[in-house]
């Protein structure tokens, strides 16, 4: 077992994910088997092997740092849960 | 004829013979969507009324863009202003994006016709169109079955002639898988080849957009308009754009097919095999040289992806948070607020990915998972460079098997992910590739041959592609709905 109840919990905490106490059985058991299999990963010897993140040779991409146009504020908040007074409004941070 | 059989190079000759107008096709669209939609369930919006508003702007035949007057469909994970976007996600179900995808900007300026949003596997994590959060789309050659996925909405809307042509996409196979499993064209162009930008991300380093159609031809065609430079993505190539049309008739003669033995291994259909390997004769009748070629790390494709894929969602789903747009749960503080409002608004396959991509990346694991996973990942690539310095394109099947039943793999995530086993590594090198018809089971189930190609070669593999289609009639056929 690479992860345990407690390790289901961290990360369900990491990833701001609640979950009932059914899921994590079910993702803790899931996550074991995926990982079992993911293991065949270390057949391999990559010692020197150089990591891909990118696939297209593209590296620093620059622009001019001029000004556009930004999304207007009423558009910006038309999607937002609540608003108010033209800001996002969310629960209290600072007691 | 029935104008919603047509496709979409058909619908263009048409419409400049003037033989049928721009509203004689939509019509025809929306007759076929109200007749069959309740069945096949490919649509999460259906945008009527923006449809024939657009009419109205079209030039007469001659005018307008290249694809003038073009009804198509869109999977609902790019982003359409003022049309509502949800990735089939609860999180997402009531958001309208402020700004357009620069892919449907590039296809509005074409002139095509929006007459929907169709559903996908939510947030295109999925090989089934099960885990949507809405409904599950229905294969049009057997309603028992799954569609495929991610992209299973825009293949099952295209094989059931409720669009011309749609676009997907494509982070491990969702193009190219669900239409093999739905009869139809998919098209995963080259990383890079189209802008990601206005397309919700799931895998930055993988996911690109594609055309899903009714020949290789008109995969071409819209190919053309997507493709090119974007200065608002910067993993967009800067790389010259041909018209993908232009040499599609050139044939195969002398052209060199690798096919790779470790793709015709245990756990393939022996149906799918023997369509595939008819399929390779007929090219190698056409004037090709099939070679047998090595991918040796093909076996390690779906490991390292579903290490990569799931760590770079995790990081990219973190913005669903309940802030600026999106579902939102009520919480204790503004932490219990975040964790209550992703436990609502996400599904099952969703968690699951955000759960293995965070455990990952999390201190003490990202060596023993996320870089071993890259350095994989080289020798994927490498394996094609090796292989491609031989041969010019590269033939597989799309799928191990045809579309499963409904229900059959949705509660085995390993299983699911392993019917991805043939259109990952592509994913992870970033190659091109396409799938095209190439039979059927004896149970009637369509099968897909799958062409890869060169980086930036998408030439190649449509010629090929195009140069077996037209030597056969799968394409023709339509499911019995």
């Amino acid at each position: 077992m690479k992860i345990s109840a407690g390790d289901v919990e961290h990360i369900a905490r990491l990833a701001r994910l609640g979950l009932n106490d059914e899921e994590k059985r079910m993702y803790g058991a899931q996550l074991n088997e995926i990982l079992d299999y993911v293991d065949k990963l270390n057949e391999l010897d990559t010692a020197g092997v150089e990591p891909t993140s990118h696939v297209i040779p593209i590296k620093n991409v620059f622009r001019r740092d001029v000004p556009g146009t930004s999304l207007p504020r009423e558009e910006a908040l038309g999607n937002a849960p609540q608003a108010a007074d033209g800001f996002y409004r969310v629960p209290k941070i600072i007691d | 004829m029935e104008l919603f059989r047509l496709g979409i190079s058909d619908a263009l000759d048409l419409m400049q013979r003037g033989e049928a107008s721009p509203r004689d096709i939509l019509d025809a669209v929306f007759g076929r969507i109200d007749a069959v939609e309740g069945r096949v369930r490919a649509f999460v919006t259906v945008t009527r009324d923006e449809a024939y508003g657009r009419l109205d702007g079209l030039g007469g035949p001659g005018e307008g863009g290249p694809l003038s007057g073009i009804p198509l469909a869109v999977k609902d994970n790019m982003c359409t202003k003022g049309i509502r976007t949800t990735c089939s996600s609860r999180i997402l179900e009531g958001f309208v994006p402020p700004y357009e995808s620069s892919v449907t900007d590039r296809l509005r300026q074409s002139g095509y016709i929006l007459v929907g949003k169709t559903n996908l596997d939510e947030f295109a994590m999925g090989s089934s169109t099960e885990n949507s959060g809405f409904f599950v789309t229905r294969n049009p050659w057997d309603l028992e079955r799954v569609p495929g996925g991610s992209s299973g909405g825009s293949a099952a809307a295209v094989a059931a002639d409720e669009c011309l042509g749609a676009l997907g996409s494509d982070t491990g196979g969702s193009i190219r898988q669900p239409a093999a499993f739905c009869g139809v064209v998919g098209l995963k162009p080259t990383y890079g080849r189209v802008s990601r930008y206005g397309l919700v991300a799931f895998a930055s380093s993988l996911d690109q957009i594609g055309p899903i159609t009714k020949s290789v031809r008109d995969s071409a065609l819209l190919l053309n308009v997507i493709s090119g430079h974007d200065p608002r993505d910067s993993t967009s190539a800067p790389a010259e754009v041909p018209d993908f049309a232009a040499g599609l008739d050139r044939g195969v003669k002398g052209l060199r097919v690798g096919v790779p033995r470790e793709y015709f291994v245990e756990g393939l259909d022996p149906e799918v095999e023997r369509c595939v390997r008819e399929a390779i004769g007929v090219i190698e009748g056409l004037g090709a040289e099939v070679v047998e070629v090595s991918l040796p790390h093909t076996g390690y494709a779906v490991a390292t992806y579903y290490i990569l894929a799931t760590s770079e969602a995790s990081s990219n789903l973190a913005r669903f948070d309940g802030v600026k747009y999106g579902f939102r749960a009520e919480g204790r503080d503004l932490v219990d607020m975040y964790m209550e409002t992703r436990a609502a608004g996400f599904g099952p396959e969703v968690k699951r990915r955000i759960m293995l991509g965070t455990y990952a990346l999390s201190a003490g694991y990202y060596d023993a998972y996320y870089r071993k996973a890259q350095q994989v990942r080289t020798l994927i690539k490498a394996d094609f460079e090796k292989a491609f310095a031989d041969v010019d394109v590269i033939a597989t099947p799309t799928s191990p098997t045809p579309a499963f039943r409904v229900g059959d793999k949705i509660s085995d995530p390993l299983q699911m992910y392993l019917s991805d086993i043939f259109t990952i590594s592509v994913n992870l090198a970033g190659v091109p590739a396409v799938s095209v018809p190439c039979g059927y089971t004896s149970e009637g189930l369509p099968v897909g041959l799958q062409v890869i190609g060169k980086h930036f070669d998408e030439e190649t593999i449509l010629r090929a592609a195009h140069a077996y289609e037209v030597s056969t009639d799968w394409h023709m056929r339509r499911p019995p709905l």
